[in-house]
């Protein structure tokens, strides 16, 4: 055995030594795996610390180790620091192997002589394996520095300022006819009351002049390829029928168009549109778009009135979809959120009572851009409601449903409590489960409704209904809800409902999260590195994710995310390169015989067949910048003539062989059996 | 140590959803029998059928096998490829005399520590309730020499796409 082995198993404080017998594990380790050639083994409190990374240098400098076993955490969380820790002593990064004895052992067992054991034979393993390691140079590849941004919410938004701002370009993607999002849709925002337009605009504005952004709305990514720093994005740009070249946004198209449509995006359903519209009079980019589903042209062959106007010529029937490929190293996602579907809860009466409202209605109906020009009045258009019931947590905190928090509609309740009060008069009831108004000067406005008025029923409710039964509910909508403060039920006659929905993942979220390589939680929301540390990365390099496609949050927490995705994206931006690990597969040339199998296991299409010619015989071949390294093309090659690095046949048979040198139930003291040697 | 069966168990997980599963089930502090050992791979598609085979003419009893669920596989589809060559693993694992069961598929994402555990757990009872499995000596016994499992695993793989 040529190999110098250093074995060193981590204390983690008590999180380890509290189950396992570290101690006595080092001290085996050192004796019964001398002859593996471990001339080591060692003991620590905490091996991550930075006495613990000298320990291991010092010996890897005085004892000449040519490999190093660390057991201790999972190798998500420290692979990096023992491996830099091995690089900074002059021993190759990939020749250190970690052994995870806590997720793995001690957090999950609970016989400690078991527990000892189990980790002496993990410790085997990660022996017999680091023999077969191979000393790896991560690759490095340029990184593009032009940055892909999908959603045009306030999220998306800010993420692209930011990045084009720096200095180099973006391309936004929005699968609307104009960027701003779900808050371009409100009216006031939460605690301070700001106009949501007035702060809005002038940044959808700066986004639509920016010399580094490319703004591509009503476009959607189709296909995405590539890997950090080399993406290729294909972008499906929509046929608007407007030449944008010629449109000088004047809307007069929009006028006489004869085609109305009830508007279910932008207004909630609650107004009109034209069937060639821009979403609303802010709108950025300020060019039109033609619904062809709805357009007389295009369904009955005859109108033309928009072309007829259109003082610059610029409406063309015969655009098509158009699709165009775009370069770009990095890619963050902010694609926001679905409101909760009103319906599904049928007791609330939504879409059966006229009254019933949702808290996306309600936002247009008190906006003054709105279709009721910021009058709050009843489904009628013109009754002003007397009285008024807010439903806090409709979709969400429900275990039928959703049950995790949809965070804002406390708050937005409270606002629209205040809106409604000041605007009308009205009595407001808010009827709530628990009042949640962390984050700065929230609670502030929480006492500030309570003061104007409003009350509040503690208490899930069980129903609207139309039916009266008591006198004064005649005409009404009566609220049928325990009011646990009292511990009794009570019936609350109202003219109006609003139902403050949750937030849900976006319908497709699991579609687009494929597409870029990245996965949704059970709930579907976009999974980040680390919920705490690490809130904007994904699991997938280059890959980012800002805003409420992570979760549900409120606009300050959004336009945090993707300021912080911009800044990671312009820190990648800047090192120019990247290094990737190196796990990746090759092909012997000489021992492969052409058999194909492998060429259409690889969906990254990163092997090729080279046919035969007169000098050579046909082979296949590994294109390693397209490589990803799942190895699945190196367990199917019948000839053995793939090898993938890192995680190779040779070094995942030695590791089974360590693995089950120690039998369970055992003594603990560890009488190994020798495996056969491992094949080449 | 006491009288009752402790099976062997060699269970191979994917870098990205199942290895993680592992993770937070300790993260979670959930409990499962000490009789796993877990080998991590990039993608449950590098499982070779060939680490299987030696897993159990080395001693295992059982062996699990475990990746992204159908669709969130991080190499977009490779674990369809492992469910097909688990399919045809259990058939071939028949023929060599070694029960199926022995041979287990799971899914779990890196979110499902609890599901991971209740697994583990429920596949260590199975293996117990089926004993021993002795596989080298029930081999060496049929058929008089030892070199039958074990040397050439690279002989044994591939065929499932």
């Amino acid at each position: 055995m040529t190999e110098r082995i250093g074995v060193y198993v981590c204390h983690c404080g008590s999180n380890i030594a509290g189950m396992v017998d570290v101690a006595e594990v080092a001290k085996w380790a050192g004796e019964k795996l001398a002859s593996r050639g471990v001339v080591v083994a060692r003991d620590y409190k905490f091996m991550c610390s930075s006495t613990g990374q000298e320990i291991i240098q010092k010996d890897i400098k005085e004892l000449g180790l040519t490999r190093v076993v660390v057991a201790a955490c999972s190798p998500h969380l420290h692979e990096p620091t023992f491996r830099t820790a091995c690089e900074r002593a002059g021993l190759n990064p990939y020749l250190c192997e970690m052994v995870s004895i806590r997720e793995q052992v001690s957090w999950v067992h609970t016989d400690k002589a078991a527990a000892t054991e189990k980790s002496k034979a993990m410790i085997a393993g990660g022996v017999e394996r680091v023999i077969y390691n191979e000393p790896l140079e991560p690759l490095r590849v340029p990184i593009n520095p032009n940055t892909l941004v999908v959603g045009g919410g306030i999220a998306g938004i800010q993420a692209a300022l930011e990045i084009a701002d720096q200095g180099t370009h973006v391309y936004l993607v929005e699968r609307e006819p104009s960027i701003g999002g779900h808050m371009a849709q409100f009216d006031k925002t939460f605690p301070t009351l700001d106009c949501s337009a007035c702060i809005l605009t002038p940044k959808m504005v700066q986004v639509g002049n920016h010399p580094n952004i490319t703004l591509l709305s009503y476009s959607e990514v189709t296909n995405v390829d590539g890997y950090v720093g080399n993406f290729t994005v294909t972008v499906k740009k929509k046929a608007r029928y407007v030449n944008t070249d010629l449109c000088n946004g004047c809307g007069l198209c929009q006028e006489k168009c004869p085609k109305k449509v009830i508007d279910t995006v932008f207004e909630a359903g609650l107004g009109y549109r034209k069937a060639i519209y821009r979403p609303f009079p802010q709108a950025v980019p300020k060019y039109p778009v033609i619904d062809r589903e709805n357009c007389t042209f295009f369904q009955k062959g005859t109108c033309k009135a928009c072309q007829k106007f259109c003082p610059t010529g610029a409406i063309d029937f015969n655009q098509k979809d158009e699709y165009i490929t775009l370069q770009v190293g990095n890619c963050i996602l902010a694609t926001g959120y679905d409101v909760f579907d009103a319906r599904r809860i049928s007791q609330y009466g939504y879409g059966r009572l006229a009254n019933v409202f949702t808290s996306l209605e309600f936002e247009r109906l008190s906006n003054a851009a709105g279709p009721t020009g910021g009058k709050i009045v009843l489904r009628d258009g013109v009754t002003v409601p007397q009285t008024v019931g807010i439903i806090h947590c409709v979709g969400s905190r429900d275990k039928h449903y959703n049950n995790y928090c949809s965070v804002i509609c406390c708050m937005q309740s409270l606002k629209f409590a205040h809106l409604v009060k000041e605007r009308t008069g009205a009595t407001v009831y808010n009827f709530y489960m628990d009042m949640r108004t962390a984050y700065k000067d929230y609670d502030e406005f929480y006492q500030r409704v309570l003061e104007e008025g409003t009350l509040f029923v503690r208490g899930r409710v069980a129903e609207v209904t139309d039916a009266a039964r008591l006198p004064g509910e005649e005409g009404k909508l009566i609220i049928q809800v325990e009011d646990t403060f009292i511990g009794k039920q009570r019936r609350i006659p109202v003219d109006m409902v609003i139902l403050s929905v949750g937030l849900e993942p976006r319908r497709d979220a699991k579609e687009l999260g494929k597409l870029f390589g990245i996965s949704c939680a059970a709930a579907g929301w976009f999974i980040e590195r680390h919920p705490k540390l690490d809130p904007v990365a994904t699991m997938t390099e280059g890959i980012f994710i800002a805003g409420a496609c992570q979760g549900p949050k409120d606009i300050p927490a959004s336009v945090a995310q993707g300021a912080a995705a911009a800044a990671r994206v312009v820190g990648k931006i800047q090192q120019k390169e990247i290094s990737i690990e190196p796990i990746r597969a090759s092909i012997d040339k000489e021992r492969c015989s052409a058999c194909r199998i492998c060429n259409n296991l690889c969906p990254f299409k990163a092997i090729r067949f080279v046919e035969a010619t007169e000098n050579e015989p046909a082979y296949s071949e590994v294109n390693p910048a397209l490589c990803q390294g799942c190895g699945t093309c190196v367990a199917a090659c019948p000839s053995g003539a793939i090898h993938g690095t890192a995680f190779s046949t040779q070094q995942i048979i030695a590791q089974i062989d360590g693995l089950t040198s120690l039998k369970p139930g055992g003594d603990g003291h560890g009488a190994r059996v020798e495996a056969e040697p491992v094949p080449a | 140590m006491t009288d009752t069966f402790e099976p062997l168990i060699i269970g191979f997980t994917c870098n990205w959803c199942s290895y993680r599963a592992a993770d937070s089930a300790g993260l979670g502090r959930m409990k499962y029998p000490p009789n796993i050992r877990l080998i991590r791979l990039m993608c449950s598609g590098r499982l070779d059928m060939a680490f299987v085979l030696r897993a159990f003419a080395n001693g295992a009893d059982g062996v699990l096998i475990s990746g992204c669920h159908p669709g969130d596989c991080h190499y977009l589809e490779q674990n369809y490829k492992t469910q097909s060559r688990f399919l045809l693993m259990r058939r071939l694992l028949a023929q060599m005399g070694i029960e199926p069961q022995r041979l287990k598929l799971l899914w779990a994402s890196a979110a499902e520590g609890a599901i991971f555990a209740e697994e583990v757990t429920k596949m260590t009872e199975e293996i117990r309730a089926l004993g021993p499995l002795n596989w080298k000596q029930r081999m060496m016994k049929d058929e008089g020499h030892s070199s039958a499992v074990g040397s050439q695993p690279t002989a044994v793989t591939g065929g499932a796409q």
